[in-house]
C-alpha cells in the first residue's frame, strides 16, 4: 500500500497548474459567460495538448485509456483555475461512449459508430460534449449552447439532442444551463442505463476533484488577503477568530482529498457498489462551499463584489456542490443497504 | 498510488481477526475508570500481551511484532470491529513508549517496555498543573538534584489513569532558565513511592478517570530520566510530530463506531428524518476520511516526509468526529439517550453513553482544539502569531 501520488502524477499536476496559471482563465470565464466560448475553447486545446481529455478516451479512439486517478488530479487543477466549459460532462460522455460494456455501435449511430465519431475529437480537445442524465434531479445540460454535441440519457435510451432550449443563467456565470430538446435515439437498453450510471460516478468524482481544487484556490487567496490586510494596526490574519475559520477551511479540504483519490482508485478498480464516490462528492463539495463562505467573509465587502476574479471562484462552489448529485442524494447513497 | 494490501498484510489481518474472535470478552467489561473495571482491563492487557498483540508495532524483543504503520492500522481496525475493550495501557503504549524508543537508553527500553507490553505496569501521564494547562511550559513542579537522582516536589493534576495506575511520567522544572521551555526534565516515577499522594478526581460522570498528584520530595533515580536533564521539552515534543501524532486515536476506532451507528440508524431511524440520516452519513464519511487521511500520512512518513504540525489536523478532526458520532447515536436513542452507562436499561450496555462522556473530553485534552487551530493557522497556513 502506498496511498500517495507518485512523482510522475505530481509532475503532471504541476505542469497543468503552470499552464493554467499563465492562461488568464478569468478572462476566458468572462467571455464564456458572455456567450463567447472562443478563449475557453483555446484553453481546452492546450489541455488536450498535455493529454487531459485523452485520460477518459480508449486507446483505439486516440486516447490513453480511462485513468480515474489522473483525471482526478487534473480536475483538481481545472477547479483550482476555474476553467470554464462542460469539462466534467465531456469526460463522462467519453467514458460512456468508450465503455466496453456500454451502448456499443448501433444502427442509428453514424457509420463507424458513435464512439468512433466523437471520441477522437474529445481526446484532441476539439469536441465539447454536454451530457445530461435527464431526470427530476438533472433537468439541464451544462453549456449545451457552446457544446458541439449534446448527449442525453433518459431511462435506458441514449439520444443526441437536436436542439436546446434557451440558456438559463446559473449563479455561477461560467455555467450556462439549457433544457435538451428531442433528437434521434442512438442506443437503447440495460447496457445504456448501466454505462450511464458508471459515467455518472465518474462525473461525480470529477466534480468532487474540481471542488477540491476550487476550495484550495479560495483558501490560498484568502490566506494571502488576511496576511496583507491590516486593521487596528495589525494583519487581520493575526486575529484568532480569523485563524480558526481558516483552520476549519483547511481541515475540510485536507480530509476531503483522500476521499477523492480513494474514489478514483475505486473507479479504476471498477468497483460497482462503492460508497467512496458519494462520500468524496459530499466531503469535497461541502468543503469547497465552506471555503467560498470563508473567502467571502474574510475578504469583507471585497468578497461580495462582482468585479474581482475571486467572485468567479466564490460563485462556482455552490453550483459544483450540487452538480451531479446534491449532497443529500449522495449522503443517501453512502447509507444505501 | 494504491490502497492494496500485500499477501503478508492480509495474512497479518486474518491472524489478528482470528485471535480476536477467540479472545474478545463476549460481554463488555465494566468501565475502565472504576476500580473493578480497571482490574478487568488490566487482565485483558495481560491476555493481549501474552500473545504479543498489545503493541504490535514495537520491536519483537520488547514484546511487539515489529510491524509497520499499515499493519498497526489493520490491527486497530480489527480490534475495534471486534468490539474489544478500551486500552487501559494506552498512555504507556502510545505516549511513553514512542518517547523511550526515540530517546531512551537500551537499558531503559529493556527494563520498561516488556512489562508494559505484558500489562504488568500501567502508566499514567503527569503533564498538567493547576497553573499550566494549554501553556504547559508554565509548569512549576520541580526536580532538584540529589545523590544518584532527583527529588520531585509540586503538584500535577488531570492526570489520566492515575487513580489506579502503577507509574507516571511527566515534565519537571530542573533549572531556572531564561525561557520557560528550557530547564525542563522528563522523568518517570512510581505512584506508590514515598512522598506521592494521589487524590482521584471524578470526571463529568463521577468516575475517577484522572487524579491530582501531590509530590513531596519524591526520589527518582537517574535511570528514570529520559533524555538529558534540561532537555525534557524537546524530548516530550519530538515524538508529537511522528507516528505518535498519527496514532493517538486509531481510525479503526471510528470506522467501527460509524458501522455501529449505521446499524443503530437502520434499527431505529425514521426514514422521513433526513436530517438525522445526513448526520449518520456524515459520521460514516468522516470516519472513512480519517482512515484514508491516516493512510496518506503513513505513506508520507514511509517516503521520509515529516508529519509535524499536520498532527494538529488529525487531532481536531477525530475529536470532533467522535463527539458528533456519539451525539447522533444519543439522538437516535431518543428518551434512552440520557441514560447513564451504568443504568440497568442503558442501550447497548451503556456503550453509547460511556462513549459520549469520553468523547466530550476529546476537544480539550492532548492540546485543546483552540491551540490546535492556532497551530494549523500559524504553521500550516503561515498566518502571523497574535495574542491568544
Amino acid at each position: 500500500m502506498r496511498f500517495l501520488l507518485d512523482r510522475e502524477q505530481r509532475e503532471f499536476a504541476r505542469t497543468l497548474n503552470t499552464l493554467l496559471g499563465a492562461a488568464d482563465t478569468p478572462a476566458a470565464v468572462r467571455s464564456w459567460a458572455a456567450g463567447d466560448p472562443g478563449p475557453g475553447r483555446a484553453l481546452w486545446g492546450k489541455l488536450a495538448d498535455v493529454g487531459v481529455f485523452a485520460l477518459a478516451v480508449p486507446e483505439r479512439h486516440g486516447g490513453a485509456g480511462l485513468h480515474p486517478v489522473e483525471l482526478a488530479l487534473s480536475f483538481v487543477e481545472l477547479g483550482r483555475h476555474a476553467v470554464p466549459g462542460p469539462l466534467v460532462e465531456t469526460v463522462a460522455a467519453a467514458a460512456l461512449l468508450g465503455d466496453p460494456d456500454g451502448p456499443g455501435p448501433t444502427a442509428a449511430a453514424p457509420p463507424g459508430g458513435l464512439a468512433a465519431d466523437l471520441l477522437p475529437g474529445i481526446a484532441a480537445g476539439r469536441s465539447l460534449v454536454s451530457l445530461c442524465l435527464l431526470s427530476a434531479e438533472q433537468p439541464y445540460a451544462l453549456d449545451a449552447d457552446a457544446a458541439d454535441t449534446v448527449l442525453v440519457v433518459e431511462g435506458d435510451a441514449l439520444r443526441r439532442a437536436g436542439s436546446v432550449g434557451p440558456v438559463q443563467r446559473s449563479a455561477d456565470p461560467a455555467r450556462r444551463l439549457a433544457r435538451p430538446g428531442p433528437g434521434p435515439v442512438l442506443a437503447r437498453g440495460p447496457r445504456v442505463r448501466a454505462a450511464a450510471e458508471r459515467a455518472a460516478a465518474l462525473a461525480a468524482l470529477a466534480t468532487a476533484a474540481q471542488s477540491l481544487g476550487l476550495g484550495r484556490a479560495l483558501l490560498d487567496a484568502t490566506v494571502g488577503h488576511v496576511r496583507d490586510r491590516t486593521q487596528f494596526g495589525v494583519p487581520v490574519g493575526s486575529f484568532q477568530a480569523v485563524k480558526h475559520r481558516l483552520a476549519d477551511t483547511l481541515l475540510g479540504l485536507e480530509f476531503a482529498e483522500p476521499l477523492v483519490y480513494a474514489a478514483a482508485l475505486a473507479l479504476a478498480r471498477g468497483a460497482a457498489d462503492d460508497r467512496t464516490v458519494p462520500a468524496a462528492k459530499v466531503a469535497a463539495g461541502e468543503a469547497a462551499y465552506a471555503a467560498a463562505r470563508t473567502a467571502l467573509q474574510l475578504h469583507g465587502a471585497l468578497g461580495y463584489t462582482e468585479e474581482p476574479a475571486l467572485s468567479l471562484w466564490i460563485r462556482k462552489a455552490r453550483a459544483l456542490r450540487d452538480a451531479w448529485g446534491t449532497p443529500a442524494a449522495h449522503r443517501a447513497r453512502v447509507l444505501a443497504p | 498510488m494504491d490502497l492494496d494490501l500485500t499477501a503478508a498484510q492480509r495474512a497479518f489481518r486474518d491472524e489478528a481477526r482470528a485471535w480476536l474472535a477467540d479472545h474478545v470478552p463476549t460481554a463488555p467489561l465494566p468501565s475502565l475508570e472504576t476500580a473493578e473495571g480497571f482490574a478487568a482491563h488490566r487482565a485483558w492487557e495481560r491476555t493481549l500481551g501474552a500473545d504479543r498483540w498489545s503493541a504490535v508495532s514495537w520491536p519483537e524483543e520488547y514484546g511487539g511484532r515489529g510491524v509497520g504503520v499499515v499493519e498497526w492500522l489493520l490491527f486497530e481496525e480489527e480490534y475495534h470491529a471486534a468490539g474489544a475493550p478500551g486500552r487501559v495501557a494506552q498512555n504507556g503504549v502510545n505516549l511513553l513508549a514512542p518517547t523511550l524508543l526515540e530517546h531512551g537508553t537500551d537499558a531503559q527500553r529493556a527494563r520498561i517496555l516488556p512489562p508494559m507490553a505484558r500489562g504488568g505496569t500501567i502508566w499514567a501521564q503527569a503533564w498538567s498543573e493547576p497553573e499550566a494547562g494549554s501553556d504547559l511550559a508554565a509548569l512549576r513542579s520541580t526536580a532538584t538534584r540529589t545523590d544518584g537522582g532527583w527529588l520531585l516536589d509540586g503538584q500535577k493534576t488531570w492526570s489520566s489513569r492515575a487513580a489506579f495506575a502503577d507509574r507516571a511520567f511527566g515534565l519537571f522544572r530542573s533549572a531556572r532558565g531564561a525561557r520557560p521551555h528550557h530547564g525542563l526534565t522528563y522523568l518517570m516515577f512510581p505512584l506508590d513511592a514515598p512522598g506521592v499522594t494521589v487524590r482521584p478526581i471524578g470526571r463529568l460522570d463521577g468516575k475517577p478517570a484522572f487524579a491530582e498528584l501531590f509530590l513531596d520530595g519524591v526520589f527518582v533515580p537517574d535511570e528514570d530520566v529520559i533524555g538529558a536533564p534540561g532537555d525534557g521539552w524537546r524530548v516530550a515534543m519530538s515524538t508529537a510530530g511522528n507516528e505518535r501524532g498519527l496514532t493517538l486515536r486509531s481510525p479503526g476506532r471510528f470506522t467501527a463506531a460509524a458501522a455501529r451507528l449505521t446499524a443503530l440508524w437502520r434499527e431505529r431511524g425514521a426514514p422521513e428524518d433526513t436530517a438525522l440520516r445526513d448526520r449518520v452519513a456524515d459520521a460514516v464519511i468522516g470516519a472513512e476520511a480519517y482512515r484514508l487521511f491516516t493512510h496518506a500520512a503513513a505513506a508520507r512518513l514511509a517516503a521520509g516526509e515529516p508529519i509535524g504540525a499536520e498532527s494538529s489536523l488529525n487531532k481536531v478532526f477525530w475529536s470532533e468526529l467522535d463527539l458528533a458520532l456519539h451525539e447522533t447515536a444519543l439522538d437516535l436513542l431518543g428518551p434512552y439517550g440520557e441514560l447513564a452507562d451504568d443504568a440497568a436499561e442503558a442501550p447497548a450496555q451503556g456503550r453509547w453513553a460511556e462513549g459520549h462522556v469520553f468523547a466530550l473530553a476529546g476537544p480539550l485534552y492532548a492540546g485543546t482544539n483552540e491551540i490546535q487551530r492556532d497551530i494549523i493557522a500559524e504553521r500550516l497556513l503561515g498566518l502571523p502569531k497574535g495574542r491568544r
